[in-house]
């Protein structure tokens, strides 16, 4: 009797240790589950090659998820004061917009051109802190609005329509501004990954080795007991708003530099993915917090399951329903706890 | 309750308890913090499901794995953390009458409005708390939160009543109140009480049998007559103990710390003078609902100020806001320590910093990690805070280790004025004996202190002069050597 209650409970604590696992590193699982899987099923007899993990599809679906990635970092900064910031994908398209333009109606130069639209998007971040700070307006809803204004406010900007080289003006006339050469650069690998990359990783030591980090965890933890510390917790929920703005910013002109033109609501798309990356983010290597390399992991896994369904000629109306279906699968395995 | 055993990661909350309450008595359930009461009540409400141990009702054996089985055998539980059962935004009437709209509603999909809030009235009505039934619950005080709580477990008939500590923040003529229900209901309705608390005299004054814990055993099981307080505190410390306030002689000075004048955005606290000297511990006295949580967050910028000038150090500070409080010195450590205290998300080392992260950044920002582990290490010791290591997570340290990392966290900021709100609430004696020589050793350092509670044993005990505040303003001011209880009580209620 005695014996087999030990063997349940050893088998009960087996359990447990694997559903420990399987929280902190069931997306990294999902991961390894799909490319293998990927690998597989687009192996191709006549050559005798697996496409799927070929050095120029891995770099392509790196390249995929950069934009993605880097939004979804401007959203994990918004996550982390216990926020969440909406508005990004119109931020993307408004600075996609500012800096075609900059380039094809006003001639810029590339630092001028990138300055003035960093600038540009800084304002939306200000402008979503004091709806959300001053004004006191729940998050989701004050950058819900910022959401329509800037979207409203990019394609009016652009006369609702797309800005490309050589297009005439509003008025008639001819343009002569071109995009930089090495601006075009950026848009393509590696640069795009690279940026990526230290986008993540600066993200990354900002948040944990930094005090700016940990206040904004702290304000996002119990902002009561933040402000009772003496942390000034507006300009932290500021600060975050403002890099939300900075990254969605930065997202649209690597979109601009990629696309090599302004199309109208161009960012709007990169709304659900980024969030959906920034919130599988959470779970891995069991942080529970909004976290950079997390992030990174979400868009990692979303670009995999694009890749692979192309790849698989799933046709381009059917892959959300794989991709929603693995995403809900990947996170049942972190969330799901056994009792 | 036999041989009840319950493990969390990391503790052995409960080791084999045995508990046996019998309907129509008062029982009193007390421990130290820590000592395992809220587990085993919880155990019996049904909150956990992998207790071990068996529990039975009537001699017939009952399993309590869920909060229904529970509630089936007539067992309610009335929580500590009032604001966690309780639905902020709903009604007071919706809040009383949860259960009842949750598992008595027999198939009817429709509220019938006007009957709930006449009966939630009527259960008001019977605990004599005079609150507007549609009135939300967000916006009631804590000692009404309280007694809406009891009022939800009143709303069905119990045959057993758990009350965990359900006097911290009531006044003393609500807890009369409250003991006079818990009788009524004990002898006439032959409902067994189960009343947790952490303060005797009232555990002598409504209960006929008393159950003592310690370190998740019971170490006394007997009748509230046949033992004293002072028997009942060395049972639960495990040592003899003397209840002294460790009160040091030390030399005041200068004025340190003047508030003038001061009066609040919306008159929380109206025309407050006060001073502090060096190394002098000032009381803050007075009933619940006087003012006193108020005016020590006024004091510390957390409540708009609408006048009042603050001098430290005879120079005027701006206290516009906690951060600037804490810039210029001043520290607060409030009465909702889970809420407002400490970071219960938050591992002990990060408590220990987050009040004074300059110390452990470089002028860049970057946090040295090392210096801030060992920071924590050592304020651990110091403090002796009972805790595996500073990674763990505050939530799962005990009321008074929490207290000590809210306390903690300010010790190195070179603050000059110290503020305590009810330090020792929800603490056990033994952490308030170290708290108080925490604060003692500050004041020594030449520190200044103002000491706020509503215990009058605290405050006769270990402050040097003491404010008596009443209805939101400062009426008297004692010099502590020279008053008494009785006197401090005389000015609270109002007595001119």
């Amino acid at each position: 009797m005695q014996e087999t209650t030990a063997i349940k409970s050893s088998t009960k604590n087996t359990l447990a240790m694997i559903g420990g696992f399987l929280t902190k590193w069931g997306t990294y699982l999902t991961i390894i589950a799909l490319i293998i899987f990927f690998t597989i099923m687009t192996y191709n007899k006549e050559y005798d090659m697996y496409p799927f993990v070929k050095a120029s599809n891995v770099i392509q679906i790196l390249r995929s998820i950069s934009i993605v990635t880097v939004i979804a970092i401007g959203i994990t900064f918004s996550l982390t004061i216990n926020g969440l910031d909406l508005s990004v994908g119109s931020v993307a398209s408004l600075a996609d917009s500012l800096i075609i333009s900059a380039f094809v109606w006003y001639e810029f130069g590339i630092y001028s051109a990138i300055a003035i639209t960093l600038i540009g998007v800084l304002f939306v971040g200000f402008a979503n802190a004091f709806l959300v700070v001053k004004l006191k307006i729940p998050d989701l809803l004050a950058t819900l609005s910022m959401l329509f204004i800037i979207e409203g406010v990019a394609m009016t900007y652009t006369g609702g329509g797309s800005i490309s080289e050589g297009m005439p003006n509003l008025d008639g006339t001819q343009t002569v501004g071109r995009l930089v050469p090495i601006f075009k650069e950026f848009g393509s690998a590696p640069w795009i990954i690279i940026i990526m990359l230290v986008v993540v990783l600066v993200a990354h030591i900002f948040l944990n080795y930094t005090k700016h980090g940990r206040y904004l965890y702290v304000v996002g933890g119990n902002i009561e007991a933040a402000r009772l510390s003496g942390i000034p917790v507006d300009t932290y929920r500021t600060l975050a708003y403002v890099l939300a703005a900075f990254m969605s910013g930065l997202g649209g002109i690597m979109l601009a530099s990629k696309v090599g033109s302004s199309q109208i609501n161009a960012g709007a798309g990169y709304l659900m993915p980024a969030v959906a990356a920034a919130y599988i983010g959470f779970s891995v290597g069991g942080s529970g917090k909004p976290n950079a390399i997390g992030t990174l992991t979400g868009a990692v896994l979303m670009g995999v399951l694009d890749n692979g369904l192309v790849m698989m000629s799933v046709p381009y109306y059917s892959i959300n329903i794989f991709k929603g279906a693995v995403l809900a699968i990947a996170l049942a395995s972190t969330y799901f706890k056994k009792k | 309750m036999n041989g009840i055993e319950i493990s969390f990661p990391g503790v052995k909350a409960l080791k084999g308890v045995d508990f046996e309450v019998s309907t129509g008595t008062i029982h009193a359930l007390i421990g130290a913090n820590g000592a395992g009461k809220s587990t085993l009540m919880k155990v019996l409400a049904g909150v956990y499901d992998h207790y071990q141990g068996e529990i039975k009702i009537d001699g017939a054996l009952v399993e309590m794995r869920t909060p229904q089985q529970a509630k089936k055998h007539g067992i309610e539980i009335v929580y500590q953390e009032v604001d966690t059962a309780l639905v902020p935004y709903l009604t007071v009437a919706e809040n009383i009458m949860l259960n009842i709209l949750v598992n008595s509603m027999d198939g009817k999909q429709f509220v019938n409005w006007t009957k709930l809030h006449a009966s939630a009235k009527a259960i008001l009505d019977r605990i004599g708390l005079n609150v507007d039934t549609h009135e939300l619950a967000q916006n009631l005080t804590l000692a009404q939160k309280q007694m809406v709580l009891i009022a939800r477990a009143l709303a069905e008939e119990r045959k057993f009543l758990v009350l965990d500590e359900p006097t911290a923040p009531l006044s003393t003529t609500e807890t009369k109140e409250l003991f006079r229900l818990m009788q009524d209901l004990a002898y006439n309705q032959k409902v067994g009480v189960i009343f947790i608390s952490h303060r005797l005299p009232e555990i002598f004054e409504v209960c006929e049998l008393v159950t003592i814990l310690r370190d998740g055993k019971v170490v006394s099981n007997q009748k509230v007559s046949e033992i004293n307080q002072k028997q009942i505190v060395e049972l639960m410390l495990g040592h003899r103990f003397e209840e002294t306030y460790p009160k040091h002689k030390v030399a005041i000075t200068d004025t340190l710390f003047e508030v003038s004048n001061l009066t609040t955005k919306d008159n929380e606290v109206e025309d407050i003078n006060l001073f502090v000297r060096k190394g002098e511990i000032v009381g803050v006295a007075g009933l619940v609902g006087a003012g006193k949580t108020e005016l020590s967050k006024a004091m510390f910028g957390a409540i708009r100020q609408k006048n009042g000038t603050t001098k430290l150090n005879n120079k005027l500070i701006n206290i516009s806001s906690p951060s600037a409080a804490v810039k210029n010195g001043l520290a607060l450590v409030p009465e909702e320590r889970r809420k407002e205290g400490v970071l219960v998300e938050e591992p002990v080392y990060k408590n220990l910093s987050a009040a004074c992260m300059d110390l452990f950044s470089n002028p860049l920002g970057f946090i040295k990690q090392k210096m801030e582990h060992d920071h924590a290490k050592k304020m651990i010791e110091s403090l002796s805070i009972k805790t595996p290591s500073e990674n763990q997570k505050v939530a799962y340290l005990s009321g008074g280790n929490q207290q000590k990392v809210a306390v903690g966290k300010w010790l190195s900021t070179d603050a000059d004025l110290f503020i305590f709100d009810e330090p020792t609430k929800g603490v056990d004696v033994g952490a308030k004996h170290e708290i108080f020589e925490l604060i003692g050793n500050l004041a020594a350092a030449g520190k200044g202190i103002i000491y706020v509670s509503c215990e009058l044993p605290e405050i006769l005990g270990i402050t040097d002069r003491t404010y008596v505040m009443y209805d939101r303003k400062i009426v008297k001011e004692l010099e502590t050597a020279k008053t008494n209880e009785a006197e401090i009580l005389f000015y609270s209620a109002g007595g001119i």
